[in-house]
Protein backbone atom coordinates (compact mmCIF):
# COMPACT_ATOMS: atom_id res chain seq x y z
CA UNK A 1 0.00 0.00 0.00
CA UNK A 2 2.54 1.96 0.77
CA UNK A 3 4.45 2.04 -2.90
CA UNK A 4 0.89 2.82 -4.39
CA UNK A 5 0.48 5.59 -2.51
CA UNK A 6 3.90 6.79 -2.63
CA UNK A 7 3.41 6.43 -5.99
CA UNK A 8 0.33 8.43 -6.26
CA UNK A 9 1.08 11.28 -4.56
CA UNK A 10 3.58 11.77 -6.38
CA UNK A 11 1.87 12.19 -10.00
CA UNK A 12 -0.69 13.70 -8.22
CA UNK A 13 2.27 16.37 -6.70
CA UNK A 14 4.09 16.51 -10.60
CA UNK A 15 0.01 17.66 -11.70
CA UNK A 16 -0.10 20.35 -9.40
CA UNK A 17 3.09 21.57 -10.36
CA UNK A 18 1.65 21.76 -14.46
CA UNK A 19 -1.08 23.68 -13.17
CA UNK A 20 1.11 26.15 -11.58
CA UNK A 21 3.18 26.26 -14.43
CA UNK A 22 -0.39 26.70 -16.60
CA UNK A 23 -1.20 29.46 -14.21
CA UNK A 24 2.03 31.29 -14.22
CA UNK A 25 2.75 31.18 -18.45
CA UNK A 26 -0.99 31.38 -19.11
CA UNK A 27 -2.09 34.11 -21.65
CA UNK A 28 -4.96 35.13 -20.43
CA UNK A 29 -7.20 35.12 -17.57
CA UNK A 30 -9.14 32.23 -18.62
CA UNK A 31 -6.22 29.87 -18.77
CA UNK A 32 -5.36 31.22 -15.40
CA UNK A 33 -8.74 29.94 -14.34
CA UNK A 34 -8.51 26.78 -15.88
CA UNK A 35 -4.75 26.30 -13.65
CA UNK A 36 -6.26 26.89 -10.30
CA UNK A 37 -9.32 24.38 -11.18
CA UNK A 38 -6.96 21.98 -11.96
CA UNK A 39 -4.85 22.67 -8.87
CA UNK A 40 -7.62 22.61 -6.67
CA UNK A 41 -8.59 19.05 -7.94
CA UNK A 42 -4.96 18.38 -7.12
CA UNK A 43 -5.40 19.98 -3.55
CA UNK A 44 -8.11 17.64 -3.26
CA UNK A 45 -6.57 14.32 -4.62
CA UNK A 46 -3.53 14.60 -1.97
CA UNK A 47 -6.04 15.24 0.70
CA UNK A 48 -7.81 12.00 -0.36
CA UNK A 49 -4.36 10.32 -1.16
CA UNK A 50 -3.23 10.98 2.42
CA UNK A 51 -7.19 9.87 4.42
CA UNK A 52 -6.83 6.93 2.46
CA UNK A 53 -3.32 5.74 3.25
CA UNK A 54 -4.16 6.81 6.92
CA UNK A 55 -8.14 5.51 6.77
CA UNK A 56 -8.59 8.52 8.82
CA UNK A 57 -12.42 10.74 7.81
CA UNK A 58 -11.77 14.06 9.95
CA UNK A 59 -10.73 15.56 6.65
CA UNK A 60 -13.12 14.53 4.15
CA UNK A 61 -15.26 17.76 4.73
CA UNK A 62 -12.20 20.03 3.79
CA UNK A 63 -13.32 17.86 0.58
CA UNK A 64 -16.51 19.07 0.21
CA UNK A 65 -15.65 22.85 1.01
CA UNK A 66 -12.90 22.44 -1.55
CA UNK A 67 -14.39 20.87 -3.82
CA UNK A 68 -17.28 24.07 -4.53
CA UNK A 69 -14.69 26.55 -3.84
CA UNK A 70 -12.64 25.15 -7.04
CA UNK A 71 -15.65 25.56 -9.00
CA UNK A 72 -16.92 29.47 -7.54
CA UNK A 73 -13.24 30.69 -8.30
CA UNK A 74 -13.38 29.59 -12.15
CA UNK A 75 -16.70 30.87 -12.17
CA UNK A 76 -15.82 34.07 -11.05
CA UNK A 77 -12.84 34.59 -12.83
CA UNK A 78 -15.00 33.95 -16.03
CA UNK A 79 -17.19 36.32 -15.44
CA UNK A 80 -14.36 38.80 -14.42
CA UNK A 81 -12.48 37.66 -17.64
CA UNK A 82 -15.20 38.47 -19.64
CA UNK A 83 -14.58 42.57 -18.80
CA UNK A 84 -10.78 42.07 -18.94
CA UNK A 85 -9.23 45.37 -20.93
CA UNK A 86 -8.22 44.20 -24.64
CA UNK A 87 -11.61 42.25 -25.05
CA UNK A 88 -14.15 44.39 -25.32
CA UNK A 89 -13.93 47.50 -28.30
CA UNK A 90 -14.85 49.92 -25.67
CA UNK A 91 -12.59 48.87 -23.11
CA UNK A 92 -9.71 48.55 -25.79
CA UNK A 93 -9.17 51.96 -26.58
CA UNK A 94 -8.77 52.72 -23.25
CA UNK A 95 -5.69 50.00 -22.89
CA UNK A 96 -4.06 51.06 -25.87
CA UNK A 97 -4.52 54.95 -25.08
CA UNK A 98 -3.67 55.81 -21.56
CA UNK A 99 -3.27 59.29 -22.67
CA UNK A 100 -6.61 60.24 -23.77
CA UNK A 101 -8.92 59.95 -20.85
CA UNK A 102 -6.12 61.65 -18.47
CA UNK A 103 -5.90 64.21 -20.94
CA UNK A 104 -9.95 64.60 -20.73
CA UNK A 105 -9.69 64.95 -17.05
CA UNK A 106 -6.75 67.34 -17.52
CA UNK A 107 -9.05 69.13 -19.81
CA UNK A 108 -11.84 69.38 -17.48
CA UNK A 109 -10.07 70.07 -14.74
CA UNK A 110 -8.98 73.40 -16.97
CA UNK A 111 -12.11 74.35 -17.26
CA UNK A 112 -13.20 74.35 -13.86
CA UNK B 1 -11.61 5.15 12.35
CA UNK B 2 -13.24 2.08 11.77
CA UNK B 3 -12.33 -1.41 12.90
CA UNK B 4 -12.62 -3.99 10.43
CA UNK B 5 -11.91 -7.37 11.01
CA UNK B 6 -8.71 -8.83 8.59
CA UNK B 7 -10.22 -11.03 6.10
CA UNK B 8 -11.03 -11.44 2.13
CA UNK B 9 -13.09 -8.57 1.57
CA UNK B 10 -10.28 -6.67 3.65
CA UNK B 11 -7.90 -7.71 1.33
CA UNK B 12 -10.06 -7.18 -1.64
CA UNK B 13 -11.10 -3.73 -0.92
CA UNK B 14 -7.64 -2.74 -0.48
CA UNK B 15 -6.35 -4.49 -3.77
CA UNK B 16 -9.13 -2.23 -5.66
CA UNK B 17 -8.43 1.26 -3.29
CA UNK B 18 -5.06 0.91 -4.31
CA UNK B 19 -6.23 0.15 -8.18
CA UNK B 20 -8.37 2.99 -8.22
CA UNK B 21 -5.49 5.45 -6.83
CA UNK B 22 -3.43 4.41 -8.93
CA UNK B 23 -6.10 5.21 -11.98
CA UNK B 24 -6.83 8.27 -10.70
CA UNK B 25 -3.93 9.86 -10.05
CA UNK B 26 -2.70 8.37 -13.51
CA UNK B 27 -5.69 10.06 -15.04
CA UNK B 28 -4.88 13.92 -12.77
CA UNK B 29 -1.20 13.35 -14.30
CA UNK B 30 -2.60 13.32 -17.45
CA UNK B 31 -4.39 16.46 -17.21
CA UNK B 32 -1.42 18.39 -15.70
CA UNK B 33 0.29 17.13 -18.92
CA UNK B 34 -2.31 17.82 -21.07
CA UNK B 35 -3.32 21.56 -19.43
CA UNK B 36 0.51 22.52 -19.95
CA UNK B 37 0.90 20.79 -23.52
CA UNK B 38 -2.14 21.62 -25.55
CA UNK B 39 -2.19 24.68 -27.61
CA UNK B 40 -5.53 26.10 -27.31
CA UNK B 41 -7.72 27.23 -24.44
CA UNK B 42 -10.70 24.84 -25.34
CA UNK B 43 -7.77 21.99 -25.96
CA UNK B 44 -6.93 22.45 -22.32
CA UNK B 45 -10.82 22.94 -21.01
CA UNK B 46 -11.15 18.98 -22.57
CA UNK B 47 -8.35 17.87 -19.94
CA UNK B 48 -10.27 19.91 -17.09
CA UNK B 49 -13.50 18.57 -17.43
CA UNK B 50 -12.79 15.13 -18.49
CA UNK B 51 -9.60 13.27 -16.83
CA UNK B 52 -9.68 15.36 -13.82
CA UNK B 53 -13.21 15.07 -12.92
CA UNK B 54 -12.82 11.37 -13.02
CA UNK B 55 -9.22 10.91 -11.57
CA UNK B 56 -10.66 13.05 -8.75
CA UNK B 57 -13.65 10.47 -8.65
CA UNK B 58 -11.24 7.49 -8.64
CA UNK B 59 -9.14 8.61 -5.69
CA UNK B 60 -12.15 9.14 -3.61
CA UNK B 61 -13.64 5.94 -4.41
CA UNK B 62 -10.18 4.44 -3.18
CA UNK B 63 -10.55 6.60 -0.33
CA UNK B 64 -14.59 5.47 0.33
CA UNK B 65 -13.07 1.74 -0.36
CA UNK B 66 -10.18 2.45 2.73
CA UNK B 67 -12.40 4.03 5.44
CA UNK B 68 -15.22 2.16 5.16
CA UNK B 69 -17.78 4.46 7.06
CA UNK B 70 -21.06 5.10 6.05
CA UNK B 71 -21.11 8.75 7.30
CA UNK B 72 -17.70 9.18 5.06
CA UNK B 73 -19.10 7.96 2.20
CA UNK B 74 -22.55 9.84 1.97
CA UNK B 75 -20.04 12.64 2.28
CA UNK B 76 -17.95 11.65 -0.33
CA UNK B 77 -21.10 10.89 -2.71
CA UNK B 78 -21.43 14.53 -1.61
CA UNK B 79 -17.78 15.48 -3.21
CA UNK B 80 -18.75 13.09 -6.55
CA UNK B 81 -22.02 14.83 -7.26
CA UNK B 82 -20.67 18.23 -6.89
CA UNK B 83 -18.05 17.36 -9.24
CA UNK B 84 -19.82 15.84 -11.53
CA UNK B 85 -22.60 18.83 -11.31
CA UNK B 86 -20.39 22.16 -11.61
CA UNK B 87 -16.93 20.95 -13.47
CA UNK B 88 -19.04 20.93 -17.07
CA UNK B 89 -20.81 24.42 -15.86
CA UNK B 90 -17.40 26.09 -14.69
CA UNK B 91 -15.92 24.17 -18.29
CA UNK B 92 -18.34 25.83 -20.29
CA UNK B 93 -18.75 29.54 -18.67
CA UNK B 94 -14.90 29.52 -19.24
CA UNK B 95 -15.16 28.53 -23.17
CA UNK B 96 -18.42 30.96 -23.50
CA UNK B 97 -16.21 33.91 -22.00
CA UNK B 98 -13.29 32.94 -23.99
CA UNK B 99 -15.33 32.65 -27.64
CA UNK B 100 -17.00 35.75 -26.32
CA UNK B 101 -13.63 37.92 -25.88
CA UNK B 102 -11.80 36.23 -28.66
CA UNK B 103 -9.11 34.54 -26.68
CA UNK B 104 -9.87 31.62 -28.66
CA UNK B 105 -7.84 31.41 -32.22
CA UNK B 106 -10.79 30.56 -34.54
CA UNK B 107 -7.77 30.03 -36.88
CA UNK B 108 -7.19 26.62 -35.83
CA UNK B 109 -10.74 24.90 -35.65
CA UNK B 110 -11.61 22.55 -38.58
CA UNK B 111 -14.82 22.30 -39.15
CA UNK B 112 -15.94 25.36 -37.32
CA UNK B 113 -19.50 25.96 -37.98
CA UNK B 114 -19.81 28.53 -35.36
CA UNK B 115 -21.14 30.73 -37.62
CA UNK B 116 -23.24 33.57 -36.43
CA UNK B 117 -24.04 32.97 -32.86
CA UNK B 118 -27.89 34.43 -32.05
CA UNK B 119 -27.64 36.57 -29.53
CA UNK B 120 -30.16 34.67 -27.24
CA UNK B 121 -33.22 36.18 -26.87
CA UNK B 122 -35.81 33.90 -25.99
CA UNK B 123 -39.73 34.54 -27.31
CA UNK B 124 -41.11 35.97 -24.10
CA UNK B 125 -44.28 34.56 -24.41
CA UNK B 126 -42.94 30.75 -24.86
CA UNK B 127 -40.22 30.00 -22.10
CA UNK B 128 -40.23 30.98 -18.90
CA UNK B 129 -36.96 32.44 -18.77
CA UNK B 130 -34.78 33.30 -15.79
CA UNK B 131 -36.97 36.09 -14.74
CA UNK B 132 -38.01 36.38 -10.64
CA UNK B 133 -41.76 36.58 -10.81
CA UNK C 1 -39.38 45.52 8.36
CA UNK C 2 -42.60 45.88 9.78
CA UNK C 3 -44.36 42.94 11.49
CA UNK C 4 -47.34 42.55 8.02
CA UNK C 5 -44.37 42.39 5.60
CA UNK C 6 -42.52 39.66 7.69
CA UNK C 7 -45.49 37.40 8.09
CA UNK C 8 -46.38 38.14 4.08
CA UNK C 9 -42.56 36.62 3.60
CA UNK C 10 -43.37 34.13 5.99
CA UNK C 11 -46.14 32.97 3.82
CA UNK C 12 -44.88 33.18 0.11
CA UNK C 13 -42.02 31.49 1.47
CA UNK C 14 -44.32 28.54 3.15
CA UNK C 15 -46.47 28.68 -0.35
CA UNK C 16 -43.13 28.72 -2.36
CA UNK C 17 -42.15 25.55 -0.27
CA UNK C 18 -44.89 23.43 -1.11
CA UNK C 19 -44.74 24.45 -5.12
CA UNK C 20 -40.60 23.92 -4.74
CA UNK C 21 -40.96 20.36 -2.53
CA UNK C 22 -38.65 18.85 -4.85
CA UNK C 23 -36.11 20.95 -4.62
CA UNK C 24 -36.55 21.23 -0.63
CA UNK C 25 -36.25 17.22 -0.55
CA UNK C 26 -33.19 18.06 -2.43
CA UNK C 27 -31.41 19.89 0.14
CA UNK C 28 -32.28 18.42 3.10
CA UNK C 29 -31.05 15.23 1.56
CA UNK C 30 -27.48 17.01 0.88
CA UNK C 31 -28.36 18.50 4.27
CA UNK C 32 -28.52 14.95 5.97
CA UNK C 33 -25.21 13.72 4.00
CA UNK C 34 -23.27 16.47 5.18
CA UNK C 35 -23.88 15.75 9.00
CA UNK C 36 -23.38 12.30 8.11
CA UNK C 37 -25.97 10.48 9.42
CA UNK C 38 -30.15 10.26 9.74
CA UNK C 39 -31.78 11.15 12.88
CA UNK C 40 -34.87 13.92 13.89
CA UNK C 41 -33.08 16.73 14.51
CA UNK C 42 -30.84 16.54 11.02
CA UNK C 43 -34.26 15.82 9.17
CA UNK C 44 -36.10 18.97 10.30
CA UNK C 45 -33.48 21.19 10.53
CA UNK C 46 -32.12 20.69 7.05
CA UNK C 47 -36.04 20.78 5.52
CA UNK C 48 -36.12 24.22 7.68
CA UNK C 49 -32.80 25.46 6.24
CA UNK C 50 -34.38 24.14 3.10
CA UNK C 51 -37.33 26.17 3.17
CA UNK C 52 -35.70 28.98 4.17
CA UNK C 53 -32.93 28.76 1.24
CA UNK C 54 -35.98 28.52 -0.87
CA UNK C 55 -37.29 31.41 0.10
CA UNK C 56 -34.30 33.81 -0.23
CA UNK C 57 -33.47 32.32 -3.19
CA UNK C 58 -36.06 31.42 -5.47
CA UNK C 59 -36.14 30.35 -8.77
CA UNK C 60 -38.71 30.94 -11.46
CA UNK C 61 -40.62 28.22 -12.18
CA UNK C 62 -39.78 25.08 -14.54
CA UNK C 63 -42.54 24.21 -16.66
CA UNK C 64 -41.51 20.75 -18.16
CA UNK C 65 -43.09 17.45 -19.13
CA UNK C 66 -40.99 15.17 -17.14
CA UNK C 67 -41.55 11.99 -15.93
CA UNK C 68 -38.69 8.70 -14.23
CA UNK C 69 -38.60 5.64 -16.05
CA UNK C 70 -35.56 3.61 -13.73
CA UNK C 71 -34.64 1.09 -16.23
CA UNK C 72 -34.33 3.89 -18.77
CA UNK C 73 -32.15 5.77 -15.67
CA UNK C 74 -30.27 3.02 -15.03
CA UNK C 75 -29.18 2.40 -18.96
CA UNK C 76 -28.18 6.17 -19.41
CA UNK C 77 -26.56 5.40 -15.74
CA UNK C 78 -24.30 2.61 -17.33
CA UNK C 79 -23.94 4.00 -20.73
CA UNK C 80 -22.53 7.90 -19.03
CA UNK C 81 -20.10 6.07 -16.84
CA UNK C 82 -18.72 3.76 -19.21
CA UNK C 83 -18.52 6.90 -21.49
CA UNK C 84 -16.98 8.84 -19.10
CA UNK C 85 -14.05 6.20 -18.72
CA UNK C 86 -13.47 5.95 -22.19
CA UNK C 87 -13.05 9.48 -23.18
CA UNK C 88 -11.41 10.26 -20.22
CA UNK C 89 -8.64 8.09 -21.20
CA UNK C 90 -9.17 8.82 -24.40
CA UNK C 91 -8.12 12.68 -23.36
CA UNK C 92 -5.13 11.38 -21.23
CA UNK C 93 -3.67 9.08 -24.44
CA UNK C 94 -4.07 12.31 -26.59
CA UNK C 95 -2.35 14.57 -23.61
CA UNK C 96 0.59 11.60 -23.05
CA UNK C 97 1.09 10.56 -26.65
CA UNK C 98 4.10 12.49 -28.50
CA UNK C 99 3.78 13.81 -31.36
CA UNK C 100 1.45 17.25 -32.12
CA UNK C 101 -1.70 17.81 -30.34
CA UNK C 102 -4.58 18.01 -32.86
CA UNK C 103 -6.60 21.50 -32.47
CA UNK C 104 -10.12 20.29 -32.32
CA UNK C 105 -13.31 21.53 -34.08
CA UNK C 106 -16.79 23.56 -33.40
CA UNK C 107 -19.57 21.48 -34.42
CA UNK C 108 -23.50 22.31 -34.11
CA UNK C 109 -25.76 19.50 -32.92
CA UNK C 110 -29.41 20.18 -33.45
CA UNK C 111 -31.47 18.58 -30.80
CA UNK C 112 -34.88 16.70 -30.90
CA UNK C 113 -36.34 18.83 -27.99
CA UNK C 114 -35.33 22.55 -27.14
CA UNK C 115 -36.96 22.01 -24.01
CA UNK C 116 -35.01 23.90 -21.26
CA UNK C 117 -34.17 20.86 -18.47
CA UNK C 118 -33.84 18.33 -21.24
CA UNK C 119 -31.67 20.83 -22.96
CA UNK C 120 -29.21 21.43 -19.71
CA UNK C 121 -29.39 17.92 -18.61
CA UNK C 122 -27.58 16.92 -22.24
CA UNK C 123 -25.50 20.27 -22.08
CA UNK C 124 -23.98 19.02 -18.80
CA UNK C 125 -23.93 15.52 -19.90
CA UNK C 126 -22.18 16.11 -23.29
CA UNK C 127 -19.55 18.26 -22.20
CA UNK C 128 -18.45 15.49 -19.65
CA UNK C 129 -18.68 12.67 -21.75
CA UNK C 130 -17.82 11.81 -25.78
CA UNK C 131 -14.89 13.99 -26.36
CA UNK C 132 -16.86 16.94 -26.89
CA UNK C 133 -17.22 20.54 -24.99
CA UNK C 134 -20.05 22.49 -24.90
CA UNK C 135 -19.23 26.59 -25.12
CA UNK C 136 -22.04 27.75 -26.30
CA UNK C 137 -25.97 27.21 -26.53
CA UNK C 138 -28.91 28.42 -28.56
CA UNK C 139 -32.16 28.07 -26.33
CA UNK C 140 -34.03 29.53 -28.88
CA UNK C 141 -33.13 27.01 -31.62
CA UNK C 142 -32.28 24.59 -29.67
CA UNK C 143 -28.68 24.16 -30.55
CA UNK C 144 -25.45 23.07 -29.04
CA UNK C 145 -21.86 24.31 -30.51
CA UNK C 146 -19.36 22.10 -29.38
CA UNK C 147 -15.88 21.81 -29.30
CA UNK C 148 -14.45 18.32 -30.53
CA UNK C 149 -10.48 17.56 -29.34
CA UNK C 150 -10.17 15.44 -32.26
CA UNK C 151 -12.52 14.98 -34.69
CA UNK C 152 -11.42 12.10 -36.75
CA UNK C 153 -11.33 10.04 -33.43
CA UNK C 154 -14.58 10.42 -32.34
CA UNK C 155 -15.89 9.80 -36.54
CA UNK C 156 -16.45 12.94 -38.38
CA UNK C 157 -18.51 15.54 -37.57
CA UNK C 158 -21.32 13.50 -38.42
CA UNK C 159 -20.46 11.06 -35.82
CA UNK C 160 -20.43 13.46 -33.07
CA UNK C 161 -23.86 14.45 -34.31
CA UNK C 162 -25.05 11.14 -34.12
CA UNK C 163 -23.58 10.25 -30.50
CA UNK C 164 -25.00 13.49 -28.92
CA UNK C 165 -27.90 12.40 -30.45
CA UNK C 166 -27.75 9.24 -29.07
CA UNK C 167 -27.20 10.84 -25.82
CA UNK C 168 -30.17 12.86 -25.66
CA UNK C 169 -32.26 10.20 -26.83
CA UNK C 170 -30.80 8.49 -23.81
CA UNK C 171 -32.19 11.54 -21.65
CA UNK C 172 -35.52 11.98 -23.31
CA UNK C 173 -36.11 7.69 -22.60
CA UNK C 174 -34.73 8.37 -18.93
CA UNK C 175 -36.59 11.51 -18.40
CA UNK C 176 -39.04 13.14 -20.60
CA UNK C 177 -42.66 12.62 -20.57
CA UNK C 178 -44.61 10.08 -23.72
CA UNK C 179 -46.06 13.31 -24.75
CA UNK C 180 -42.74 14.42 -25.72
CA UNK C 181 -41.43 11.34 -26.46
CA UNK C 182 -44.07 11.22 -29.58
CA UNK C 183 -43.60 14.13 -30.45
CA UNK C 184 -39.80 14.25 -31.12
CA UNK C 185 -40.03 10.66 -32.65
CA UNK C 186 -37.87 9.07 -30.45
CA UNK C 187 -39.48 5.94 -28.99
CA UNK C 188 -40.26 5.16 -32.81
CA UNK C 189 -36.90 5.86 -34.65
CA UNK C 190 -33.95 5.33 -32.37
CA UNK C 191 -31.20 7.27 -34.50
CA UNK C 192 -33.16 9.17 -36.96
CA UNK C 193 -32.27 12.86 -38.20
CA UNK C 194 -34.57 14.77 -36.46
CA UNK C 195 -37.61 16.66 -37.84
CA UNK C 196 -37.49 20.11 -38.94
CA UNK C 197 -40.31 22.07 -36.52
CA UNK C 198 -41.91 24.89 -37.59
CA UNK C 199 -40.37 27.31 -35.63
CA UNK C 200 -41.38 26.19 -32.44
CA UNK C 201 -39.69 27.51 -29.47
CA UNK C 202 -40.26 25.63 -26.76
CA UNK C 203 -42.17 22.66 -25.41
CA UNK C 204 -45.56 23.37 -24.34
Amino acid sequence: MTVVVVVAAVLVAVAALLALVRIERGPSMLDRALGLDLLTAGLVGAIAIEAAWSRRTETVPILVAMSLVGFVGSVVLSRFAAREPGSEPGSDAHASGEVPPEDRIDGQGGRQ
Amino acid sequence: MTEVDAGLWTTVADVAAALCLLAGAFLTFAAGVGVVRFPSLLARMHVVTKPQVLGLVLLLLALGLRVRSWSAVALLLLVVVFQLATAPVAAHLVSRAGFRTGKVDETGLHPNEMGEVPDDDPPASATSGPRAP
Amino acid sequence: MSDQSLRELVRSGLRRALVQWPAVVLLTGVWVLLWGDVSWANLVGGAALAVVVVTLFPLPPVRTEATFRPVAVGRLVVSFAADLFVASFQVAWLALRPGPVPQGAVVQVRLHNPDDVFLTVTAVLATLVPGSLVVETSRRRGTLFLHVLDVEGSGGVEGVRRHVQQLEERVLRAFAAAAVLERTGVAVRPTGRPDPRAGKGAGA
